[in-house]
């Protein structure tokens, strides 16, 4: 499998490799995972819909870029930022003035606490995932966020993640630590600028600790012809709350897998998404809420809107193990089809072993509703402006999950420059 | 017919009835009346046998027999009738078949032989009336979409249908309007005899207009407080209960 | 109401598998094992044609390369094909009238609630009965009455025999060899099962229905169904099965086709109570079933099915909605208890214009049980207007009992409308206290509970399957709750 990387920059890497947080053990883990290790194919069930020939039949490699003017890719105004160039910090463009309560660092660097390192790879799985074990051996650079005990962020901390160069790999690797009793809002951001064929393996393994609350917004928009791989490790202590926002709007082909344990009682968990997809753009939602502990819920809210030859899968499961009584867990995928030759896969999964629960999903897939254009139309708006009327409307209920102000004007900015949307 | 004494009860492990006693005879009507949390619905729940409420110290004996050591069903087989402040919705399971199976079950329990098809739908024809029930709502799931009202008319159509000895309303006046309130009222006087009782657990004085108890008591922090006859009902919802706090200095 | 709650608390009673025993009839067995030989040897014992034993050799050599599938959640130990009997016959003489069957087998169709006696039209049951035990067809009633108004209905050996025109046009028309690793097994070693024929415009006058039985201790069932509606005919078809209580896990692997032409109507219920093994998981059998149905213009196909028995049930009766306007049903209640295992539900294929599908699946698990409902609703690019409904329900009964649900939904047409709905819940504790205030015990409560959970699936059974359907859930269910 090593083919997708010349043999001399995996030499680069191993030599230039750093003693930061990620071990050694589990780099050597990984390696040994890709001697062997395949592509998976549509015949792994996790992979039933989507192909990886774009990825699998390339060569990436790895590339310093550098970026000059970043203000396009700044979701947040009010936010510390960092920036990452092709999965490398770039600390000329990244804030210096992070507040208190926070440490925020690189995975390369030996800040190393005993914490730390056993908190790196403890819920990622690396055997048969290749794209966790490429991301293993070969992750260059990514930030840790630690945010301390008792901590109440005001301002919101935002990585910036920019893709450059032709058939670039970036195997960024994030450690975002919520404390116990902490309060903070992250959003993750990927961008590409001149940049063909290039692609993201992304890993970020979260942790919320007891009665923390954590929001993620994530968004993605990447050229159209770059692919992302994702993961969103996530594990969940007593009390807490966690919320992901995922919202797709670019890439050739993007997988997002978001793995969240629930591990302690009384926990929430919100997992919202929206994909807007048009072209010939493939985008693949794997959520998966393994609910471990009792007296807890989860809410799961994903809606899409495919258009020409476009292709949306998602897959969401709800795991219930047996001692995981008094769990409500809810799941939505809902989808609009707007052209012949574009498809939706829908699998909504549930799994339950304990018997006290109350455990629903449900997927619809259909058209924009026809009276509701004439009516709009009988009222004087265009057929194009009734279209995208109904359209925002559909898809508002998840935008609308977004708190954080910037962060949604943000996205209706990026609506309306790919879909040429007016809010 | 039932007789309570000293009786106390908790519920995860919150004692919610601290040394209740209540004595009700054949043909009476009793009235249990408090605050919030004084403990009435634990009061029903408990004398039906609901999972989850413990006894910790009293007796109950209900016509000769120890009432808590009998199952659930049991009890209402023995004739104790609980019109349930929330009636719970069985979908798929008809109202008729629902009734069919309770009335066997109570005639099996007494030796007795079940009725027949046509003896048993007549009897619905004839106790559905009772309550202004609509026919239509006796083939329909149990509760199953059923408004309010309709489900609190289901439940004096059931108690006819099942012709308990001490039927026990608790809250059937809730959310009732005032037709609908009159029905019921109505349907539990067309029921009362010399060999029932009735004990009705409400919140507001009006009931007790169309229903009229021959006693009226107050149940508050987990006891029997005071006992008179309706006009102390009156009192209560013109006064509320602070009074009665005051006078009795708890 | 002609089955009344008294009845349902009396089969409550009967607490043990009451399909459980062996009938003592003498049999012709062969070798135990799978090689090119015993298929000669099999399709020699039946006097087939060569077209056929070809049929099965191809088959054989294509089962040869595939390997068994996994991906259901079920586990299992896989079954030893070395190790099977794949032929086993009741020895019988040719049958010219009833007076002629054994009294034991008589007996043993008795004991299952089968009745041959063709007075029985009188008496108002009417149904036609093809009678299969291990694996050949022991007798079907009411031929002549059926055939004059030309519907066919006989054994599979039969069909070969007497009308092999259409066994060779449809057989495998709808489940290919290929299709999987069960289907091919059974393409290359079936034994026996029904055929049925409906003439253009006729309407099968009554319920035609196959009862399956294993008796003998090491072999496999592996029969073949085959269902062809001509244009605007009718049928109704029943399917039961039981089996012996074994220590043993016994195969079932059969295959089932269902052809509906231009504005025909097939119904197939199935009441599925194979042995599903004791309390603790022993014994019981293995039902590997591949079912589907291909609809022509506007045609219909509804399948229902009572799944009960089986210690491990890997079945999903498909529609191919093949012609525009046509319509496929689904109606499932899948009951495991103890450490039984299902995984099954249906597929969907949408192909025509305006083509209409409704899934309703009910799940029931207790014990220690793990029931999965598997579904896909594949609309393909020239369905327009394609519909979808499904309602995928599961109820637990027990904490050590797993109910999963994996729908896969795959649309690649803009027009089609899809909509599905699940839900997981326990069985009420307030429904059960409801139920127990008004004098009614736990148990009936649960099975009143049950039924009406089910009721949209019951309701689909022709009345008759709906009364043993109903007594066999509240059995199934026996000591459930935990």
């Amino acid at each position: 499998m090593s083919e997708l990387l010349n043999s001399t920059e995996i030499d680069l890497i191993n030599t230039n490799g750093y003693t930061g947080v990620l071990a050694a053990e589990q780099k050597q883990k990984a390696s040994k995972i890709l001697e062997t290790i395949q592509f998976p194919t549509t015949r792994t069930e996790a992979w039933k819909y989507t192909r990886l020939g774009k990825i699998s039949n390339k060569k990436f490699s790895i590339q310093k870029g550098s970026v000059s003017d970043i203000s396009e890719y700044v979701i947040s105004k009010d936010a510390y930022t960092i920036v990452l160039i092709n999965g490398i910090i770039d600390t000329s463009l990244s804030s210096t003035d992070l507040p208190e309560g926070v440490i925020c660092s690189s995975i390369k660097d030996t800040i190393s606490t005993e914490k730390l390192n056993s908190l790196v790879g403890k819920n990622l799985k690396l055997e048969n995932e290749i794209f966790h074990s490429l991301n293993t051996q070969n992750a260059l650079d990514g930030s840790i966020l630690l945010i301390k005990e008792k901590t109440i962020l005001e301002k919101s901390i935002q990585l910036i993640h920019i893709l450059t160069g032709e058939h670039t790999i970036s195997n960024v690797r994030n450690l975002i630590v919520s404390e116990k009793n902490s309060q903070a809002h992250i959003i993750q951001g990927f961008f590409s600028e001149n940049a063909t064929e290039s692609f993201t393996n992304s890993v970020t393994e979260i942790f919320v600790e007891e009665n923390a609350h954590l929001t993620l917004d994530k968004i993605q928009f990447e050229d159209d012809s770059c692919y992302q791989v994702s993961t969103e490790q996530v594990e969940q202590a007593k009390n807490s709350t966690f919320t992901i926002n995922t919202i797709t709007l670019n890439g050739a082909l993007v997988r997002n897998n978001l793995n969240i344990k629930v591990i302690g009682q009384n926990c929430c968990t919100n997992l919202n998404g929206a994909y807007l997809l048009k072209g010939n753009q493939h985008v693949d939602n794997h959520t998966m809420v393994d609910h471990i502990a009792a007296h807890c819920e989860s809410h799961e809210l994903y809606k899409g809107v495919v258009n020409d030859k476009s292709t949306a899968v998602f897959n969401g499961k709800v795991f219930v193990r047996k001692d995981a009584q008094k769990i409500n867990a809810f799941q939505s995928n809902a989808n609009v089809l707007l052209s012949d030759d574009a498809t939706i896969n829908s699998k909504p999964e549930l799994e339950i072993y304990a018997d006290d629960v109350k455990c629903s999903h449900g997927s619809t897939t259909g058209q924009l509703d026809e009276e509701a254009v004439f009516y709009l139309r009988a009222r004087g708006l265009s057929e194009k402006s009734a279209r995208k009327l109904m359209i925002s409307a559909f898809i508002d209920d998840v935008i609308n999950k977004i708190e954080n102000k910037e962060v949604k004007t943000f996205v209706f900015g990026l609506l309306q420059k790919r879909f040429d949307w007016e809010i | 017919m039932i007789t309570i004494k000293n009786l106390h009860a908790s519920i995860d492990g919150k004692e919610i009835l601290k040394g209740l006693n209540l004595e009700v005879k054949a043909g009476e009507v009793h009235a249990i009346m408090g605050p919030n949390g004084a403990g009435k619905s634990t009061l029903a729940s408990v004398l039906a046998g609901r999972d989850g409420y413990e006894v910790t110290a009293g007796t109950v004996v209900f016509e000769g027999k120890d009432l808590l050591d009998l199952k659930t069903e049991d009890r209402a087989r023995e004739g104790l009738f609980l019109a349930f402040q929330y009636p719970i919705e069985i979908p798929g399971v008809s109202n008729v078949n629902f009734l069919r199976a309770a009335l066997n079950e109570i005639k099996e329990y007494h030796g007795e032989d079940p009725i027949n098809a046509k003896d048993f739908l007549k009897l619905v024809r004839e106790k559905s009336a009772i309550v202004e029930l609509d026919a239509k709502l006796a083939s329909r799931s149990v509760n199953e979409g059923f408004s309010g009202g309709e489900k609190k008319r289901n439940e004096i159509f059931q108690m006819a249908m099942l012709n308990p000895k001490l039927a026990i309303l608790d809250e059937t006046d809730s959310g009732l309007d005032i037709d609908a309130l009159r029905i019921v009222a109505n349907g539990v006087n067309i029921l009362k005899s010399p060999e029932n009782a009735t004990i009705v657990i409400t919140h507001y004085q009006r009931l007790l207009d169309y229903i009229v108890p021959d006693f009226v008591h107050v149940l508050f922090d987990g006891k029997i407080v005071k006992t008179g006859s309706k006009e102390l009902a009156l009192e209560l919802e013109e006064r509320g209960y602070d009074w009665i706090k005051e006078e009795l200095a708890l | 109401m002609s089955y009344t709650e008294n009845d349902l608390a009396e089969d409550l009673q009967n607490q043990e598998y009451k399909y459980g025993f062996v009938s003592n009839l003498e049999s012709e067995k062969i070798p135990k094992g799978l090689s090119e030989d015993i298929i000669r040897l099999i399709s020699a014992k039946k006097e087939e044609p060569q077209w056929l034993l070809d049929y099965r050799l191809k088959a054989y050599a294509i089962w040869l390369e595939m390997t068994e599938p996994e991906w259901a959640h079920v586990q299992y130990a896989k079954p030893d094909f070395q190790d099977i009997i794949y032929y086993s016959a009741v020895k019988q003489k040719k049958y010219e009238s009833w007076d002629d069957v054994e009294p034991e087998m008589k007996e043993t169709m008795k004991k299952l609630g089968i009745s041959m006696d063709e007075q029985k039209v009188l008496t108002g049951t009417n149904v036609a009965v093809d009678f299969v035990m291990d694996s050949v067809s022991v007798a079907t009633s009411f031929k002549s009455k059926l055939s004059e108004l030309g519907i066919i209905f006989c054994s599979f050996s039969e069909g070969v025999k007497n009308h092999p025109e259409l066994i060779k046009k449809y057989m495998g028309s709808v489940v290919p060899t290929t299709d999987n690793f069960y289907a091919a097994l059974n393409s290359a070693v079936f034994t026996d099962g029904s055929f049925c024929y409906i003439p253009k415009g006729v309407r099968c006058p009554m319920e035609l229905s196959t009862y399956f039985r294993i008796n003998e201790q090491g072999t496999g069932q592996f029969e073949r169904t085959l269902v062809v509606a001509d244009q605007g005919s009718y049928v109704s078809y029943l399917e039961g099965c039981t089996a012996p209580m074994r220590d043993e896990n016994q195969l079932h692997a059969a295959v089932v086709e269902l052809i509906a032409m231009d504005d025909a109507e097939i119904k197939y219920s199935t009441v599925q109570n194979w042995y599903p093994g004791d309390k603790d998981g022993k014994g019981g059998i293995f039902n590997f079933v591949t079912k589907r149905g291909i609809c022509e213009k506007n045609a219909k196909i509804s399948w229902t099915q009572v799944e009960t028995g089986s210690a491990v049930t890997w079945k999903y009766p498909s529609c191919i909605l093949k012609g525009d306007n046509s319509v496929g049903e689904f109606y499932s209640v899948a009951v495991t208890n103890h450490h039984q295992q299902a995984d099954t539900g249906t597929k969907m294929i949408h192909l025509g214009k305006n083509t209409k599908s409704t899934i309703i699946s009910k799940g029931v698990s207790g014990g220690k049980s793990n029931n999965s409902y598997r579904g896909l609703v594949q609309i393909h690019k020239g369905a327009t207007n394609a519909r979808n409904f499904s309602q995928c329900d599961s109820l637990l009964m027990s904490d050590e009992c797993g109910a999963h649900t994996f729908p896969y939904i795959e649309c690649k047409n803009s027009s089609a409308k899809i909509e599905h709905e699940a839900t997981t819940s326990k069985i009420g504790e307030d429904q059960i206290f409801y139920c127990q205030q008004r004098g009614i015990s736990s148990e009936k409560a649960i099975s009143l509970i049950v039924n009406g959970y089910c009721k949209e699936v019951l309701n689909q059974l022709p009345m008759e399957f709906a009364v043993e359907a109903q007594k066999l859930l509240a059995i199934s269910l026996d000591n459930s709750v935990g």
